[in-house]
């Protein structure tokens, strides 16, 4: 049996593909359709078919270098294992994806946190979603039982801090601000003994847009990491790279650069509920090895997920298989 | 052309329009006759760098107001793009430009505190912003915001819509419907450059719902190279008006197809820095620079003189990414303007003999350490700085064999495309690439 009936065998799993299923429509109708019809127009293995392929995934983002070995790998493996029929290929297409992203170690998309005060740093450029993820998250906690304050670390752009005051009064839970302009290290310090005094289980810290390339904006952030990390031990016990699915190559260079600063444990892929594949995610966790933890399926509360690469993979290929 | 290829592609360009654009240029590459001076190479870049421009819209487009009638310009986009910051930029560009009194309208009714910051940044401006909070619907506030700026005398009215997903139907139903009250001369679609092979269909959702006027491209102040705007122009076919360069309130520029070309080949936008040296160096001061770099006599007094024009044209870091090949280095150099001071520290704390003549320094250790003590920096800086001038001068002799004939006093950056190669090697010696600039 296949890999991938093996992985939708279980109902449970199919059901709760079904999310993922209706999010990413757009993305399969545009593109993962296409490799269907790709496969059923052509009779033998081309080297067209392999430029076809290798324009599906550019497509979805998916990075041009992961895309070249991706195929290049596809062309071994039908030679190793003698494959004529272009059907054949969807299984390895997709078994080499799964592999790919695997890579050999357990990921674990599961939030890490501690017994005691937890703190989550959210980080990332200019307009991917920083503070509606945070506000997801929020709520995913609070269902959990958990003790949640917003920090609002992103005190330059204008109406940052309000629009994270909204979202806490929303979602009703503890919101930690000082005024427009103040340093944000200052703000993670006095948060942070505000929670200790409120026994608040998890912080979530805000921060505010940065392209990473700006130097000095890196450098804050750094000190953010750092002051964060001075007062708790071990904090923050995630840094999320909230990265929009709609970004292409410059994705790569956005996790290179902000794990060099602060350590990246996971990232949130945002808004998949429009026609981006976000496959840059993808390119990311072969190249850097930072797993996506969540991902933002649309505009509610309740439209955040833990990411599943199975799923992913189903909600890819589910009219394909 | 493989290169070509995939240089477009990480450029996050379309691969569709990748794929008809190499298709074209095989054509013309090999139909074209071969220009002195260039190789095969440079012969396909320079075919491909004009087609590229062609494509992203050949001239620069000039936008233009109405003069006597109110001007008004709706922006639309998804989530993020930057529309909110983007219209108090505009309104601050055109005011500055065209003297006409902008009236900001907040029509992004959902998402929260959008209303705040388009007031804040209108604070910030001096520009007023006409609101109704949260409540109203975005239609009614457009009429009650129009005879509002009827009976106040604004004659630029941009109006900042929600940002949405192009295949939300019931969304794009009401920016049409947002539209069509307006009525307005320019409609907007502002992209972020950072977007990959989405922005295709972003685009062209936008332009067959509203039929937009133009398009802005927004953080372009970031490392991206910035395809989309080739796949944006090529779909809708309206040209990229400005570009948005930076969080501050001024930087909006007019989007210059052919710089353009240049970044998303990754050739570094070099005319932009001509443009710039041009603006902010005083040319006589440049040819006795030149001469005495020539000569070898080259000293820190020059060497202050030349960081000053640098910090006169702006950041280090901006400035370093229009040179070609200076932009891959970037990523690991730390150049930043905070060194740029301390260098001027540093030589601030040299005596008048010391700064004439590089070598005393160099002799004498208890000089070096007067220096650092006297600068607050460390002795290792200075020993630092030491052999960024010796390594500007040699660079320097290096360039005195060229054909004094390419410098042109006019346009000093002329001979650069031949020197591409000098340019990175001397940059990579440096180790931090810092006061790299030779006129």
């Amino acid at each position: 049996m296949g890999l991938i009936k093996k992985l939708f065998q279980s109902k449970k799993r199919k059901e709760k593909a079904q999310k993922y299923h209706i999010g990413m429509q757009k993305t399969r109708e545009s593109v993962f359709n296409q490799l269907n019809d790709i496969l059923a127009n052509n009779e033998t293995i081309s080297d067209d078919l392999y430029d076809d392929i290798e324009e599906l995934f550019i497509m979805a983002d998916m990075g041009v270098d992961t895309v070249i070995k991706l195929v290049n790998h596809l062309r071994q493996t039908v030679e190793l294992k003698a494959i004529k029929a272009p059907e054949d290929l969807k299984e390895i297409i997709v078994e080499e994806m799964f592999k790919r992203y695997v890579q050999e170690d357990i990921v674990d998309t599961n939030l890490q946190l501690s017994d005691d005060l937890s703190v989550l740093l959210f980080v990332g450029v200019n307009g991917v979603g920083k503070t509606t993820t945070i506000a997801k998250v929020a709520h995913l906690l609070m269902q959990e039982g958990k003790k949640v304050m917003m920090v609002a670390g992103d005190t330059f752009r204008a109406g940052a801090i309000e629009q994270l005051r909204t979202w806490s009064e929303r979602v009703n839970c503890d919101f930690f601000e000082k005024a427009a302009g103040s340093d944000p290290s200052s703000v993670m310090f006095d948060a942070i003994q505000m929670a200790k005094e409120k026994n608040i289980d998890v912080l979530l810290c805000d921060t505010a847009g940065r392209l990473q390339n700006k130097q000095n904006l890196m450098q804050e952030l750094e000190k953010i990491h750092r002051v964060i990390g001075r007062e708790i031990p071990g904090a923050p016990h995630e840094t999320l790279l909230v990265l929009d699915a709609t970004t292409g190559q410059n994705g790569l260079s956005q996790a290179k650069t902000f794990n060099d600063v602060t350590h990246l444990t996971g990232v949130v892929l945002t808004k998949l509920d429009g026609t981006a594949k976000g496959g840059i995610a993808l390119a990311i966790k072969e190249t850097t090895g930072i797993p996506i933890k969540l991902i933002g399926l649309g505009e509610t509360l309740d439209d955040l997920e833990y990411f599943d690469i199975e799923e992913y993979i189903y909600g890819l290929f589910s009219d394909v298989i | 052309m493989r290169e070509i290829r995939l240089s477009l592609l990480e450029a996050d360009v379309n691969f569709k329009v990748v794929k008809t654009f190499t298709k074209d240029i095989r054509e013309q590459a090999t139909g074209e006759k071969i220009l002195k001076g260039l190789n095969p190479a440079q012969q396909v870049v320079k075919v491909v760098h004009e087609a590229l421009t062609d494509l992203l819209g050949g001239e620069t487009s000039v936008f233009t107001v109405e003069k006597q009638k109110t001007h008004h310009i709706m922006l639309a986009g998804l989530q993020g793009s930057g529309k909110t910051t983007t219209a108090g930029k505009l309104a601050n560009y055109i005011r500055k430009h065209d003297h006409k009194k902008p009236l900001l309208v907040a029509l992004d009714v959902y998402r929260p505190a959008a209303v705040d910051q388009l007031v804040t940044i209108g604070k910030q401006l001096d520009i007023p912003v006409y609101e109704e909070g949260t409540k109203a619907k975005p239609v009614d506030i457009v009429t009650r915001a129009q005879s509002y700026a009827n009976e106040h005398q604004f004659d630029l009215i941009i109006y900042d819509t929600a940002g949405r997903l192009h295949i939300d139907h019931s969304m794009m139903d009401e920016l049409k419907a947002i539209k069509s009250t307006i009525d307005p001369q320019d409609i907007f679609l502002v992209l972020d450059a950072m977007t990959g092979q989405d922005a295709v269909s972003v685009a062209d959702h936008f332009h067959q719902s509203l039929g937009i006027t133009g398009s802005i491209i927004t953080k372009l102040d970031g490392d991206t190279r910035g395809g989309a705007a080739l796949s944006l122009r090529k779909v809708t076919d309206v040209p990229i008006k400005f570009m948005g360069l930076g969080e501050k309130l001024d930087a909006i520029e007019v989007f210059h197809p052919e710089r353009m070309a240049s970044r998303i080949l990754g050739m570094g936008d070099v005319l932009t820095l001509i443009d710039k040296v041009q603006e902010n160096v005083d040319e006589d001061d440049m040819m006795n620079m030149m001469e005495k770099m020539m000569s070898g006599k080259f000293n820190f007094n020059d060497y202050l003189k030349q960081l000053k024009m640098i910090k006169r044209m702006g950041s280090l870091g901006g400035l370093l990414k229009m040179i070609p090949g200076a932009g891959k280095m970037m990523k690991n150099a730390n150049v930043d303007d905070q060194q740029l001071t301390n260098i001027e520290t540093l030589i601030g704390s040299m005596t008048k003999e010391e700064r004439k003549k590089p070598e005393l320094i160099r002799k004498n250790a208890s000089r070096r350490r007067r220096i650092a003590n006297g600068s607050g920096r460390k002795v290792a800086e200075v020993n630092r700085l030491l052999d960024t001038l010796e390594q500007q001068k040699q660079a320097v002799k290096r360039m005195g064999s060229m054909d004094p004939s390419q410098l042109d006093p006019k346009n000093p950056l002329k001979g650069m495309q031949n020197m591409q190669q000098p340019t990175q090697k001397k940059k990579r010696g440096k180790g931090k690439g810092k006061g790299g600039f030779r006129f």
